[in-house]
């Protein structure tokens, strides 16, 4: 790709996706949920309503739960993102957020469950023991039409407790980076 | 529901962002999105240009000074809302940043974004308006600053050029041992408020109260400073039964009604978040030794 690229409608954009580096050309006025699903074919993230309300959109971007229409592609340049693909281990071994939504019956449809997941995974990294009122408050930008959040709720629950246990597989997708880095970045 | 054609600009400094903000007709600005995105996704908004300020690297900062904090106006409201500094002088700040949106949108949203947007009902214009803040703003002429007070022109319009760009946002300390109470009614969690209600009290030994600030969002068009019920609360002994009785005085305010709520509604609300801004103000202040 020549330098002419690199202009105010179309940029290259080289950023790391669920562990794999990627390099690509975006339109500048794509959302990231759309370079994720159109350019990229990760589908697992949903999108809604496409006006930040639904949630469903959400991923990480540096271990951040973000919205995906609410953000260009062209920003996350530089960025580390972690779909709802990138949850599970390389052998397929559910992480242990997922493996608790199907044994507690955190989705139905499954539609807001990307952006659920996502979210849920930056709460536990960030506060390893929620209780219920922060788990609901930390979900309170996502819409679930199936479930009435008490399954989701239950199933966080249950996974802080299972990777709380004593040999619980360590595997932190993404630990968001703590305050004392932010700053000092 | 996908953003229209723009061209896009990532300036790496203030001194360019002014530069483009001057040359170019028809820019928006892009600070965190949380609000612009869906206007674009919307196509409520059709720019020629989109100036993305988060290459900014200088408007990214929470800095405490001996009688104030300097945030920049990048700041996002997670760091905010983590931040030691701001936990430490202007615990009014932290406690309102927990209503902001979610935590989602708090990940990317950005304090002068929120200014600027300026929405009636949201916190952080109401917590600039509590505390006095004051606004720098920065165009290729130079720098000017902004009392808060004078920031609002109008509904969701701040009294700053087209090409001026909110910089700095500076919070002066309360002293230590001020009490500050932050209180909403909302329909759900993360929504904008119907009525949302800041305060901030100094008290002395004697409990007598030396210092009053109550503001009051959702109400008109911008946060309203209850200046009356302030200068009624200073001077007397803080108890639950004047709160109750200065507060009154809420009711009487000029309300917008909207599809949310009529007028007379948001008036009691007034009354009733004022009442237990006041009191959660009350039960953390402690004289000054």
């Amino acid at each position: 790709m020549d330098a002419s690229t690199d202009n105010t409608t179309r940029r290259r954009i080289a950023l790391t996706v669920n562990g794999r580096t990627v390099e690509a050309e975006v339109e500048v006025r794509h959302t990231l949920a759309d370079f994720l699903r159109h350019q990229l074919e990760l589908t697992g993230t949903h999108l809604g309503c496409e006006h930040g309300v639904c949630g469903a959109c959400t991923v990480l971007v540096d271990g951040r739960s973000t919205r995906g229409c609410l953000m260009l592609a062209v920003q996350a340049n530089g960025c580390t993102v972690t779909t709802v693909e990138g949850l599970a281990a390389a052998d397929g071994t559910l992480h242990p957020l997922q493996q608790a939504f199907k044994d507690h019956h955190g989705l139905q449809c499954g539609f807001c469950t990307p952006g659920m997941l996502t979210t849920l995974v930056e709460l536990l990294a960030d506060n390893p023991q929620p209780d219920e009122h922060e788990v609901r408050v930390a979900i309170s930008g996502n819409l679930c039409r199936c479930t009435g959040y008490q399954a989701i709720v239950d199933a966080t629950l249950a996974a802080a407790r299972a990777m709380q246990a004593p040999g619980a597989a360590q595997r932190p997708v993404e630990a968001p980076v703590l305050p004392a880095a932010r700053a000092a970045r | 529901m996908k953003p229209p054609a723009f061209e896009y600009h990532d300036p790496r400094s203030v001194d360019e962002a002014v530069a483009l903000m001057a040359r170019l007709d028809d820019a928006r600005v892009l600070a965190g999105g949380q609000s612009m995105m869906p206007m674009l996704n919307m196509r409520f908004v059709l720019p020629g240009h989109l100036i993305d300020l988060g290459q900014i690297k200088a408007l990214n900062h929470i800095d405490a000074h001996a009688d104030r904090l300097s945030i920049g106006a990048m700041t996002r409201q997670r760091d905010l809302e983590y931040s030691p500094l701001v936990r430490a002088h202007c615990p009014l700040l932290t406690e309102a940043i927990q209503w902001v949106g979610h935590r989602q949108t708090r990940n990317r949203g950005t304090f002068g974004g929120s200014l600027c947007q300026l929405d009636p009902a949201a916190e952080l214009p109401a917590v600039c308006a509590a505390l006095d803040a004051t606004l720098t703003v920065a165009s290729v002429r130079g720098e000017r600053s902004v009392a808060f007070a004078d920031f609002p022109a109008g509904y969701m319009t701040p009294s700053i050029e087209p090409d001026e760009l909110l910089t700095r946002i500076e919070l002066p300390h309360w002293p230590v041992g001020h009490g500050y109470g932050f209180v909403e009614f909302a329909r759900r969690h993360g929504d904008y408020a119907v009525v949302l209600a800041a305060a901030l009290l100094s008290v002395d030994a004697a409990g007598r109260i030396t210092r009053a600030s109550v503001t009051l969002g959702g109400i008109g068009p911008a946060p309203v400073r209850v200046t009356g019920v302030e200068q009624a609360l200073v001077g007397q002994i803080a108890s639950g039964a004047l709160f109750r009785e200065t507060t009154e005085a809420c009711r009487s305010l000029d309300a917008m009604e909207d599809i949310h709520a009529p007028a007379s509604y948001r008036q009691q609300l007034a009354v009733v978040m004022a009442r237990r801004a006041l009191d959660a103000a009350l039960a953390r202040a402690h004289p000054a030794r």
